[in-house]
Order: C-alpha cells, then sequence, then structure tokens
C-alpha cells in the first residue's frame, strides 16, 4: 500500500567535463582546460572553486584558475599533493573528469572600482587570484594601481612567470621572492612579507587580495595593515577539507564560517584574523 | 474549556491510530525493545510497543527495566533518533561506467515511502526542525532530506518520565510539545490507557477522523499539565543555552578542554546518537567491473579524517576535536544557522563511554569564565 518516489540526488551529481588541453606548470603543478560533455556549470565569478572528480579515485574541491566571462575552456590549477589530486593532475587530453560548482564566495572584483589594489600571494596561492589578475591587468582603470607580490619557496615552483611578465607589461607593479634561492636566480630573496615593506600608493583605501599558506596570510595581513590598509580591506581565501561544496557535509567549518559557503574568500576582520591556524592545538 | 482540538483515546485506540496511519499508506515506524535498548521499528500494532519497559539512563549508562504498570510510554529516548529516517547513514549518490574514455554518469538516489515517526518525542521533534535549517535550508537543499521531511508524518509523545540526563527545558524543546507535529499524545496517568490527543495539522486530523475518541474534557486537560509539570519536575540537568555560545566563543583556551581531552576517547559515539549532528562524508570505490560508486555516510568530528588537508588534518589534538564538536553544537551553529544545534535530548551523555557530560562541561567553563591555558605560549599554535 505504500507508494516509493524515487527522489535524486540533485546537487551531489557531477557535470561531465572532458579535458581539452593541459600543461604542466612546474614538477607538482598542473594546469587543465575543461569543456562540457553534457549540461555546463552556472558562470563563476573570480574567486569561487569547483568540486572535480577523477571518476574512481575521488571529489576535492580545486579553485578555478582562469577569468571570469573568458570564451573557451574553464581553467583549473591543481597541485598534486594527494590521490584524487594526483589523478587529476595526471590525467590526459581527451580524459573525461567530473565537475560541480560554481561554489563560494569571490573576489569581489565589482567592488575593486577607484581603489588601489593590493595582491599577494604564496606558491599555488596565484591559482585562485588568477582570475582576478587577468581581470585586473586586463581592465585598466586610471584610478587604480595594481601592486602583486608574489612569494615562492623556490625559482621552480613560481607558477605562470609569462603570465605575470604580460602583467607587467600591462602596468601591473609586479615583484616575486622566493625563500630559497638558486644559481640562475637574480631577484629578491626571503619571505613574501620582505617585499611587503612599502607600497607605491597611501595603503589607506586600498583594497588586498591574500591567498596563501595560513601562516604566510597572517603575515602577510600584519605587513599590509602596518602599510596603513584596514584589516577590513583585507581579503583572503581560507580552504579546509570539503566534501559537498553546498554546506551540508560539516567538514569546511572554520568557527563560524562553513567555508564553502561563506569562503574561501572572506575578509580579514573581524572574525578571520582570530582563527586562521593550521592546526587547532 | 476543552479544546475542539483535543480528544481522548484509549490503548486500543492506539492501536486503531497504527492501523489508521497504515491505511493511508505510511510505514509506522515506533519504540520497540531489541537489544536491550528502545528502537525504531516498522511497527503494525500497538501490542509491539515497549509497554511497561522503563529507561534508567546515567553518564555512560543505560539500562532497562520493566514494570507492571502498563505505561506504553514511560521511557525517555534511546540511542537511535528518527535521524536514520530522514537522513540515512549510508546512501549511494550515483554511479559511473566507463566506456574507453567515455564515461556515463547515472544519478541514483533514494526510494522514499512515506514515513509515520510514531512517538517521536518532542526533542526528536525539535531535532528534525534543527537538521531540516541545515539540509533543507541550505541554498542548494538536499533532496533526499526534503522529500523525507516533507513526507513523514509526525506522532509526538510528550514525555511523561524523562531520564536523569535529559535537559530540554534548558532547550526549550519539551517534555512538551509544541509545533511541528501531525499529531500530539500524553499518556495520561491513572487508570492506564488514556492519551490525550492535540491534532497539529489537517493530515493528522484525517487520521485521527478513523479512530474512536471521546472529546477532551478540562479534567484531561489538567490531567495532561500533571505529566509535563512533573517531569519538568524531574528534570535536574541544566545549561544555559543563551549564554553558551558567548561563552564558548571567548573560552577557546580554557583549560577545562584539556581536562576534557583526558576523558574523551574521541570515538565519535556522541555524534552518532546526536539526533541533528549532520556530518557526511563522501566516498569513492570501484568494483572489479570498472564501475565507481559515490557514497554518502555518517562521518564525525572525532575522526582525524574528517579535518584533513593535503598533508594532514587541522585538529589532530583530542582537545581539539572535543572542542569543535561542544563549540559547534552550542555556539557557532547559532552564527552558522541562526540556532543552536542542541535540543537537551541527553543522548550524548548517556552513550559516551566515557560518561562525559556536556551540560557538565559547558558549566565549569562558565564557572572560570575567560580562564586561559598558561603552558604554552600561543605561538605554538603555528605550524
Amino acid at each position: 500500500m505504500t507508494e516509493t518516489e524515487h527522489v535524486s540526488p540533485g546537487p551531489f551529481v557531477p557535470s561531465r567535463y572532458r579535458v581539452v588541453d593541459r600543461k604542466t606548470e612546474n614538477s607538482d603543478i598542473t594546469t587543465l582546460w575543461l569543456e562540457p560533455v553534457d549540461r555546463p556549470i552556472a558562470p563563476f565569478k573570480a574567486g569561487q572553486f569547483n568540486m572535480l572528480t577523477a571518476f574512481g579515485v575521488g571529489e576535492v574541491a580545486i579553485s578555478i584558475s582562469s577569468a571570469p566571462g573568458a570564451p573557451g575552456a574553464i581553467e583549473h590549477t591543481v597541485r598534486d599533493v594527494g590521490a584524487v589530486s594526483h589523478a587529476l593532475a595526471s590525467s590526459q587530453i581527451g580524459d573525461v573528469v567530473g565537475l560541480r560548482g560554481p561554489f563560494g564566495t569571490d573576489w569581489g572584483l565589482e567592488s575593486l572600482t577607484g581603489c588601489n589594489v593590493v595582491v599577494v600571494v604564496g606558491g599555488i596561492g596565484l591559482a585562485p587570484l588568477r582570475g582576478a589578475m587577468r581581470y585586473l591587468a586586463e581592465n585598466p582603470a586610471p584610478d587604480r594601481k595594481v601592486v602583486l607580490r608574489v612569494g615562492a619557496r623556490l625559482p621552480d615552483q613560481i607558477v605562470f612567470p609569462e603570465e605575470m611578465e604580460r602583467w607587467r607589461e600591462m602596468g601591473v607593479d609586479v615583484e616575486v621572492t622566493v625563500d630559497v634561492a638558486d644559481a640562475a636566480w637574480t631577484g629578491h630573496v626571503g619571505v613574501v612579507t620582505q617585499i611587503l615593506t612599502e607600497l607605491p600608493f597611501d595603503g589607506a583605501g586600498a583594497v588586498a587580495l591574500v591567498c596563501g599558506p595560513e601562516i604566510m596570510m597572517r603575515f602577510s595581513a600584519r605587513s599590509l595593515i602596518d602599510l596603513g590598509v584596514s584589516p577590513e580591506n583585507i581579503r583572503v581565501s581560507l580552504e579546509r577539507n570539503m566534501q559537498c561544496g553546498i554546506a551540508l557535509c560539516g567538514h569546511c567549518q572554520l568557527g563560524p564560517f562553513l567555508l564553502c559557503r561563506d569562503g574561501p574568500v572572506v575578509p580579514y576582520a573581524p572574525l578571520a584574523a582570530e582563527l586562521i591556524t593550521e592546526i587547532e592545538r | 474549556m476543552p479544546s475542539p482540538d483535543a480528544v481522548v483515546i484509549d490503548a486500543n485506540g492506539v492501536d486503531s491510530l497504527i492501523t489508521s496511519l497504515r491505511a493511508q499508506g505510511f510505514r509506522v515506524m515506533g519504540p520497540v525493545v531489541a537489544n536491550g535498548a528502545i528502537v525504531h521499528r516498522e511497527i503494525r500494532a500497538a501490542k509491539q510497543l515497549p509497554v511497561g519497559w522503563h529507561d534508567e539512563q546515567e553518564p555512560g549508562s543505560y539500562r532497562l527495566s520493566h514494570g507492571d504498570d502498563g505505561e506504553m510510554f514511560g521511557w525517555a529516548v534511546g540511542p537511535e533518533s528518527f535521524k536514520q529516517s530522514v537522513f540515512p547513514s549510508r546512501s549511494v549518490l550515483w554511479r559511473a561506467r566507463r566506456d574507453g574514455q567515455d564515461l556515463a554518469v547515472e544519478a541514483t538516489g533514494d526510494d522514499v515511502a512515506p514515513e509515520a515517526f510514531f512517538g517521536a518525542r518532542p526533542c526528536e521533534v525539535a531535532a528534525l526542525k534543527v537538521l531540516g535549517g541545515v539540509l533543507a535550508g541550505a541554498a542548494s537543499p538536499d533532496p533526499v532530506f526534503t522529500r523525507r521531511r516533507e513526507t513523514a508524518f509526525v506522532v509526538t509523545v510528550e514525555c511523561g518520565r524523562p531520564a536523569a540526563t535529559c535537559f530540554c527545558t534548558s532547550m526549550g524543546s519539551g517534555p512538551g510539545a509544541a509545533a511541528d507535529f501531525d499529531l500530539a499524545l500524553t499518556e495520561l496517568a491513572g487508570p492506564s490507557g488514556r492519551f490525550l490527543v492535540r491534532v497539529g495539522s489537517e493530515r493528522g486530523a484525517a487520521v485521527l477522523a478513523g479512530v474512536a475518541s471521546r472529546p477532551a474534557t478540562a479534567e484531561d486537560h489538567r490531567a495532561r499539565d500533571e505529566v509535563l509539570g512533573h517531569a519538568v519536575a524531574a528534570i535536574s540537568r541544566t545549561l544555559d543555552a543563551e549564554a553558551a555560545p558567548g561563552l564558548l566563543a571567548r573560552n577557546l583556551e580554557h583549560p577545562r578542554w584539556d581536562d576534557v581531552a583526558g576523558r574523551c576517547l574521541a570515538c565519535g559515539n556522541c555524534t552518532l546518537v546526536c539526533p541533528t549532528c549532520f556530518c557526511a562524508a563522501v566516498e569513492e570505490t570501484t568494483d572489479l567491473a570498472g564501475t565507481v560508486e559515490e557514497t554518502r555516510r555518517w562521518d564525525t568530528c572525532f575522526d582525524l579524517a574528517h579535518s584533513y588537508l593535503h598533508g594532514g588534518s587541522v585538529r589532530v589534538s583530542t582537545r581539539s576535536r572535543y572542542r569543535q564538536w561542544m563549540t559547534h553544537k552550542l555556539s557557532t551553529w547559532v552564527d552558522q544557522f541562526g540556532n543552536s544545534g542542541c535540543v537537551g535530548c541527553g543522548r550524548c551523555i548517556t552513550w559516551c563511554p566515557a560518561g562525559i557530560d556536556i551540560t557538565e562541561e559547558c558549566a565549569a567553563i562558565a564557572a572560570s569564565d575567560g580562564a586561559v591555558k598558561t603552558s604554552e605560549p600561543t605561538a605554538v599554535r603555528d605550524r
């Protein structure tokens, strides 16, 4: 007598995307160009992420590294650090991966008019900011200066070096530092805060976009505050274990934040400043 | 004045109620005694109910005893909540089959049959609402949960015999039922087999129409008040629900977290029995034929893997994991969803093998509000 109905798990089911191009950025970082096989996802904003499935291995959150609204394939830059990211980074042209998204908050590019912008990144932290950088470089405004400060452990771990050169040519003030130099390196040596000691404009009123390891973000935020940037105008991108992307699985909690919903981009002040720590003791 | 929405039925009426629900197409899930506990199973008749059974609960202890009183609902809550019915502990989300370089994805989903939650305590009904705030209230709601909850028929039974571990009065979820039910029963004292039934929905009225009853009198309502009054008086544990969010948020470095970490086994029992814990892990498996299956299963924040992030877990210590659980339940849940995550059912106290009591832990922090562990400099938080 009891009638059953079938209910689909809806938002948990990935769309199929095909790898149409790939580029090895360095020893453990790969960029994948993906095109939809079936229904494409909704338009995304810079700073948002997708859940990518390596079929048979698992699903992980990967930020979108192309610019919103750009024609062609959607780009994801993957660092090979675990089973799923290894499978994704190893995927070849023609392979099919799963994709759900876009999820989370964005860098708020539409608010960056009439103010100077400081972008601070550590390592692969440039990937979630690459779309924003492309947008800022390609849409210059007379009343907006853009500064990019990049830190990497080693010279060969700098991602998108050619692209940074192009942004420099387009008027972005770019500086790069490495923790440990090699024989060919002629640039800065040291952590990123050492190239964050001055700005070509007054920090007050500027907006900072920061992405990297949490300790790097904390120290960068302190440097930015010392340079006059208001803590409320510092935006950081935070990461925790993500298994659903839609605020249903509970893994991405950081204090009051569900980072897939309230993040990944959150204001540094007042809450994130107290919370970002890579290990909770 | 007797309310026109309330009637009185007898023990046979309870049986007819189950029959009436089944006739309307509901699978009736109700309390039965199995494996030494009161659990939920499909029931077909009132004689399956735990007549005469009582539960004795203490931190880390649950025992059933049998009396000759003939009470049908003379117990508090068992280890299972109706969470299982709306949010199965394991469900398959999709399957993918490989075909050369191509691949087909098939959404699997769940077969949902309308269920009646018979004998759900008011705290359980409150828990369903809390869970709904998370799983149905999200921008992309969980479709299976949402449908299961929408189709469920709730027969709540108010509490006459709360357990020693109960603290629903502190969380505003019991022992009486105020809303979110189709029918609310109260087992009245006195000659056995007298139940006051209040109607909470049109569906409730329709189901009740097939059951022999008489209108409730003022005396019946007084008898209900008496049952609830006794229940309120019997509840000894308290938790300051209003103060807890701020208290815990400003005491993340309180020494009590080390104290409780010395007792907590990080087993996750509290999260399994909790009627509102919703964490779920997504797992992918592949069979020998190459078919990929994505499964969602209950997870616990006490598991190291819960906070795993490339290279290691964010919450390694038991201190940080217990703190995550308790601050989420009582404090950050409010930030995230606008209400507390705790309904005061006391299951986490009863089913903790170490007998850790959330009300006691909260009170201990309140007693030395602002105390900070001083043995380690804060810089140790940096990796």
